[in-house]
């Protein structure tokens, strides 16, 4: 029943500095000057890998326990910044990110264990497989253009039809081209050109990419029947998704042709690749890019469907477009999310994307604050450094029945949370270049705004699916 | 944007209607009956007693899924609230059950009470308690959860009320799931009147102790026999109940217009934690039944029954009461089916396809009327 008190104000002063980091961070990429943003981003970089590499008195700064948090809080920031692009901003309320966190873990896990062990069919047919994919959503987008109001099962229909003939194709593609690459990953005496670091570094990248895009792709052909339900059917439907995607995991080895997933046994010996640059650097990129999007005349639109939707198609906004290209968005990040965290696990049971795991996310978004990217960001630092790292090391201390009182504290939280401060910790506040840019210097010409008042940016014509 | 400046350079085409090409969709839900169909008599036509077997199974499964429903879909027809926290309510009713007659005993007190009763009736008094004893404690638990979670966030966006609504979920299962409460683990759950099996093989014939039925013989237990009637018996209590009672005709007319419904002299919040319990009381004995019929209960019981009754609500027409019941009984089936002939585990996937189909075919459910849009 004692408390390690120095253990308690080193975690205190850890979950500051993270949060004063994410502040730092932010801060210096919204001066101005390009030399502060670089400097910004080297320094944020560089004093985290100090802190992990550098011991100081015996021991680096922060342990392995520490690391860990820190990767998994990168993963989970990158799942809870799509789920605030979904649900935060463009208010369709999804319960299903968790799903494609875990699609993205195993499809990046399958590619890079199959490289090591000498075999290159998981990236031939996953790339293959997505541009395809990608190919075939546009043509067939296209082709539906040419028709007013098609039916979203038709269009879903010629969606999922494609999409079957793509992935025999890749298959196809897979085993004929697989072998030729056989011969350059070498013997374990001699490795071959493609068994070296490099390639894998960057089959690591193409994998954490491809999984991410999978992950869109899937969302694409989930969320066009889907989006179009009630929101909170769709909550239900997306959940629903979730426990259907951990099922298949469990039976990836016999329902799925995946053996080297191992099903319920968890899949073991995937390569640990993400380290913390790949992590910074994809969280950074993920960031960068969903902050454009949202101060982007395409972010006002997406925005403008959580506000009201009647008003919304009114401004000629395409709702059906818009919810379905945030979500695939947000399913986009969430698979990046997925492989990263694949890679520093090493270990991926189905038991990590069970349902009641997927609520975690939720839990964060609403506590960082809904349509706040500074709120999901900080919440996912602070919720794995608190929750996950400090409260069960202090909870451990108290007897070996306390720390299951952590899932007891979480949804008493999130009460208290929804009925005292149904905005979140932080609300709306945003930091640093997170915040809304100052308008650009533009020379307004009143007269031609006044002759053609509707032609603003945002008219689109209805266009199907 | 390239499409605006398009629309404002070019007069785009004429385009074709899109109608043109429902065809597509429906050919796909045609395709998807006629597999199942094909299916369903193939292995009709391959072991009929086997098919019977299962469709027993799938009733059973039907009707406790029932009971869950309609406490969903009359909480969602009052409050337009997907009660999240229904399927947990259903866990404790039956875990109070299993404290019920495994700590306390108490579907025994008859004897102890009147030792000189016949046993059929010590078993009925006592088991019929013990189920009373559940549907109040979830019944008191629900109105509470109610007046604490739910009604602070009634004028809130539903989704809110949503939340709420998974963190109280998630409060009693974790809750549940301390030590010293129910315990994290699988529980073996003790019967208060024994199983009777019979058989049916050319006319219905008692299993005897220690005997096993003859092959392509059909079996069901007392248990399903009292599922049905307990389920039949609610469903009757609650028609009787919205529509004939005035409390009933307070309910309808709540979930029909609140403001108005208030105007009119109607206690709309004393309605809503009505409804709440009722739905609560029905959940009870449904978990009772569960628990009697699958004998293991968890803290996590409740999750799955919950999430599927919530679909079975939505396939017959949320809102609707002979909706929920109908559509628990097609969950069942469904269910059922898929366990005996596609694969176990897909059963959840089913029934969350289940629920995608119905929400694009027919948004309303089977029984359920187009709803008026309100905000």
């Amino acid at each position: 029943m004692d408390i390690n008190f120095a253990f308690l104000v080193i975690s205190i002063a850890k979950i500051a500095a993270i949060i004063g980091w994410v502040y730092g961070i932010t801060w210096a990429i919204g001066q101005p000057s390009r030399w502060v943003k670089v400097a910004g981003i080297v320094g944020a970089f560089g004093i985290v890998q100090l802190a992990i590499s550098v011991p100081i008195g015996g021991s680096p700064i922060l342990s392995d326990f520490d690391t860990g948090l820190l990767f998994e809080a990168c993963a989970m920031a990158m799942v809870v910044l799509g789920l605030n692009f979904i649900y935060g901003f463009n208010g369709q309320f999804s319960l299903g990110q968790w799903a494609f966190y875990g699609i993205g873990a195993y499809t990046a896990a399958d590619i890079t264990y199959r490289w090591i062990n000498g075999d290159a069919k998981g990236l031939i047919v996953v790339g293959f497989g997505v541009a395809l994919e990608a190919l075939m959503i546009w043509a067939v987008y296209n082709f539906l253009r040419r028709y007013q109001g098609v039916p979203v099962l038709s269009a879903f229909t010629l969606y999922l039809l494609g999409s079957v003939g793509v992935g025999a194709v890749a298959m196809l593609i897979g085993r004929g081209v697989s072998p030729l690459l056989a011969p350059l990953f070498g013997s374990t005496a001699a490795p071959g050109i493609l068994a070296s670091g490099l390639a894998l570094q960057v089959v690591y990248c193409l994998a954490v990419l491809l999984a991410g895009a999978l992950a869109a792709e899937v969302s694409f052909l989930f969320g066009l029947p889907v989006l179009s339900l009630g929101s909170d059917y769709f909550g239900i439907a997306t959940l629903g998704f979730v426990i259907v995607v951990d099922t298949l995991m469990i039976n990836s080895d016999t329902i799925l042709p995946f053996p080297e997933m191992k099903g319920g046994r968890g899949m073991i010996g995937i390569p640990k690749l993400t380290t913390w640059f790949w992590a910074f650097a994809f969280l950074l990129a993920i960031v960068v890019v969903m902050r454009n999007i949202i101060h982007s005349s395409t972010g006002r639109a997406v925005m403008s469907v959580r506000e009201d939707e009647t008003a919304a198609k009114v401004m000629g906004i395409d709702i059906a477009n818009y919810k379905l290209l945030s979500f695939v968005i947000g399913s986009l990040f969430a698979g990046i999310g997925g492989a990263v965290y694949a890679h520093f696990i090493g270990f991926l049971s189905p038991g990590t994307f069970d349902f009641l795991v997927s609520f975690n996310p939720l839990i964060i978004v609403v506590f960082g604050g809904l349509g706040s990217m500074t709120g999901s960001l900080a919440a996912s630092f602070g919720w794995m450094f608190f929750l996950e790292g400090f409260l069960r090391v202090i909870l451990g201390q108290l007897g070996t029945e306390a720390p299951t009182w952590r899932f007891v504290l979480y949804p008493i939280s999130l009460l208290l949370l929804m009925l005292l401060r149904p905005k979140g910790l932080l609300g709306s506040v945003e930091w640093g270049f997170l915040r809304a840019p100052l308008a650009p210097m533009r020379q307004h010409e009143p007269a031609k705004l006044a002759v053609q008042p509707a032609a603003g940016e945002e008219i689109s014509i209805n266009r199907p699916g | 944007m390239e499409v605006s400046s398009a629309a404002s350079q070019a007069v785009p085409r004429a385009r074709q209607s899109g109608r043109r090409l429902v065809w597509i969709g429906k050919g796909l839900l045609w395709l998807i009956a006629a597999f199942a169909l094909v299916i369903l008599v193939r292995d009709f036509v391959r072991d009929p007693a086997l098919f019977v077997q299962i469709v027993i199974s799938g009733l059973q499964l039907g009707f406790v899924y029932a009971l869950i429903a309609l406490g969903y879909t009359m909480v969602y027809g009052i409050v337009k609230l997907i009660n999240f926290a229904h399927g947990d309510v259903f866990m404790v009713g039956s875990f109070v059950s299993f404290y019920a007659v495994t700590r306390f005993q108490l579907h025994t007190w008859p004897a102890a009470v009147f030792p000189s009763l016949p046993q059929t009736w010590v078993v009925l008094i006592g088991s019929t308690s013990v189920v009373l004893l559940s549907m109040v404690v979830c019944a008191v638990m629900a109105v509470t959860i109610e007046r604490t979670a739910y009604k602070p966030l009634r004028d809130a966006p539903r989704i809110a009320a949503l939340i709420t609504a998974i963190g109280v979920s998630f409060f009693l299962e974790f809750f549940g799931a301390l030590g010293f409460v129910f315990s994290p683990r699988f529980i073996p759950y003790q019967r208060p009147f024994d199983v009777v099996t019979w058989y049916f093989h050319q006319g219905f014939y008692k299993v005897q102790p220690g005997q096993s039925p003859p092959d392509n013989s059909v079996t069901f237990s007392n248990i399903f026999l009292l599922i049905i009637a307990a389920s039949v018996l609610m469903q009757l209590l609650l028609q009787f109940l919205v529509r004939h009672t005035k409390i009933g005709k307070a309910m309808r007319a709540a979930s029909f217009d609140k403001p108005t419904s208030r105007l009119m002299g109607i206690n709309v919040d004393a309605i809503i934690s009505f409804t709440f319990a009722i739905g609560a009381a029905f959940a009870g004995l449904g978990g009772v039944l569960y628990a009697i019929a699958y004998s293991s209960i968890w803290t996590q019981l409740g999750i799955l029954p919950g999430l599927k009754a919530f679909v079975a609500a939505v396939l017959g027409g949320i809102g609707s009461i002979p909706g929920a019941f109908v559509g628990a009984l097609i969950m069942g089936q469904a269910e059922a089916l898929t366990m005996g002939y596609i694969s176990t585990p897909m059963r959840d996937a089913v029934a969350f396809a289940i629920l995608i189909l119905v929400l694009l075919i027919r948004p309303t459910g089977i029984f359920g009327e187009p709803e008026k849009e309100k905000a």
